[in-house]
């Protein structure tokens, strides 16, 4: 374990959680084995990833896709299966280190 | 003002529960247990109190009920015996994990099987692990001043734990004695007004109750709890100060009787109690320096106290209204004897299991273990250390 972590005299009590959100503080990108490749070209923006994607990873601008947050991205590829047949705008591509 | 009844163990308890008007009570009837349960809903169902009554499918349910009000920022009780507690055990460690001071009653009652509706502490002893604080009543005065005294311990900011308040179930829970009660305000304003510290209903507050904890912190917060148990023997003594300038009624951590000079020495708690304290004063008459330690409050256990009130003992003997099957004595025994191990001069010690199943401890029974502790005192030794009592061979 990380000496980092604080000690149990700096934690609140009963495993509380006392700061709402603070989820996204949690890099869950690290867990991917696959991950989704975006391509703008292809994209119609139907949203249909923003809409599925169960860790909120689509980043959207004024109701246009603009990326994807890899540093919460768990790589389930959820994003690739929903965009349409015809668009095909994302593609899993297997995880490299 | 005093109010003097003759009530039931259980009719004193729901009426401490009236008196308290807690935001929200989720029980199952049981045996010994039912009629507290019973009382309490009629209070509700008639208006004299606006506690949100749940009546649940279970006592799994109950706890569980418990600690969503508990976490939501409610004050919340429950009642139970024996089987209905052990129902509850997972949710106990919920409770005392989640840090929610819950008040609950446990009438003390034989865990089946065989299945028996009697007295013993195989019930709450079985809990003991559980994080909850244990207070143990000798009698229905007891069962009720202990009842008002729980949620100021439970809900001081430094402890938020759980607490049970145990007293015997039929002995106790359905004998009709002569009890003080309170005024309403009196208690009301006792337990004042309860401001949690982490309410789910706290919506300025958005927090978490229950996430998942792995090895990176579970022990950081199981350290907490242990911590947080140290705390309980000031809460206890501060919540008897207050309480005594209310009733004139005195408690401590643990009873002493004739025990500052005694040679032999009986450790018990609950009922027994009260049949001891007799037998002391028999045996004093007989010339026999006996003397008695009633434990109050089991747990957090108050070790270092116990073992400097039996120091200048000879021989005590332990007696545990429950078994640890295959150990060599009951808890309280295992416990008196930790805390005693290392003081400058042991006394020796006797461990008996006693009234299983609500067998009753009859004077002559008390009267022959301080014959066999006065035969240890007298020859320093000791035959059998563990046995059973009230049994027939």
């Amino acid at each position: 374990m990380s000496e980092k972590l604080p000690g149990w005299k700096d934690i609140p009590i009963g495993g509380m959680i006392l700061e709402a959100g603070n989820a996204a503080k949690y890099e869950t990108g690290t867990w991917r084995s696959s991950k989704p490749i975006w391509d703008p070209d292809k994209c119609i923006h139907c949203l249909q990833c923003w809409i599925y994607c169960p860790d909120s990873s689509i980043q959207v601008k004024n109701e246009k896709m603009t990326g994807i947050d890899y540093f919460h991205c768990k790589g389930c590829g959820l994003c690739a299966s929903v965009c349409p047949d015809k668009v095909q705008a994302i593609t899993m591509v297997i995880e490299e280190t | 003002m005093k109010r003097v009844v003759a009530y039931t163990g259980n009719e004193v308890a729901a009426e401490a529960m009236r008196q308290i008007e807690p935001d929200v009570v989720a029980a199952y009837p049981i045996t010994p247990a039912t009629e507290v349960v019973q009382a309490f809903s009629g209070f509700v169902s008639d208006g004299l109190i606006q506690t949100e009554m749940m009546t649940v499918e279970s006592e799994h349910s109950a706890m569980s009920a418990c600690v969503g009000a508990a976490a939501a920022g409610g004050r919340a009780m429950t009642v139970t015996a024996a089987n209905g507690l052990a129902l509850m055990w997972e949710i106990l460690y919920c409770a005392s994990g989640n840090r929610l001071p819950i008040a609950m009653t446990v009438v003390n009652r034989a865990m089946s099987a065989p299945i028996n509706i009697h007295c013993d502490h195989s019930d709450s002893m079985g809990a003991r692990d559980s994080g909850w604080i244990q207070i143990y009543s000798e009698n229905a005065q007891e069962a009720y001043d202990n009842l008002i005294m729980a949620l100021p311990i439970a809900e001081d900011k430094n402890v938020l734990l759980p607490i049970m308040v145990c007293f015997d179930g039929f002995i106790i829970s359905h004998s009709i004695e002569r009890v003080e009660l309170l005024e309403d305000k009196e208690v009301k304003d006792f337990v004042g007004e309860y401001k949690p510290q982490f309410a789910l209903l706290d919506l300025e507050h958005p927090k978490t109750f229950g996430p998942l904890d792995l090895q990176d912190y579970y022990i950081e917060h199981k350290r907490q709890q242990h911590e947080a148990m140290k705390f309980v023997p000031d809460a206890v003594l501060a919540s008897a100060k207050r309480f005594e300038a209310l009733s004139g009624r005195k408690y401590g951590l643990i009873e002493t009787y004739k025990l500052d000079d005694a040679d032999v020495a009986i450790v018990v708690l609950n009922s027994a109690a009260g049949s001891t304290r007799a037998v002391v004063d028999k045996m004093r008459e007989q010339g026999i320096k006996a003397g008695l330690l009633k434990i109050r409050m089991f747990r957090p256990f108050p070790a270092e106290l116990i073992a400097q009130s039996l120091a200048h003992c000879k021989a005590i003997a332990v007696l545990d209204r429950c078994d640890s099957f295959g150990a060599q004595g009951g808890p309280v025994a295992h416990e008196v004897r930790s805390a005693i191990c290392n003081l400058p001069k042991v006394p020796k010690v006797i461990q008996s299991v006693y009234g299983l199943g609500g067998r009753d401890l009859n004077i002559e029974d008390i009267v022959d273990v301080f014959g066999d502790l006065k035969k240890v005192a007298d020859t320093g030794k000791v035959e059998k250390v563990f046995d059973y009592i009230t049994v027939r061979s």
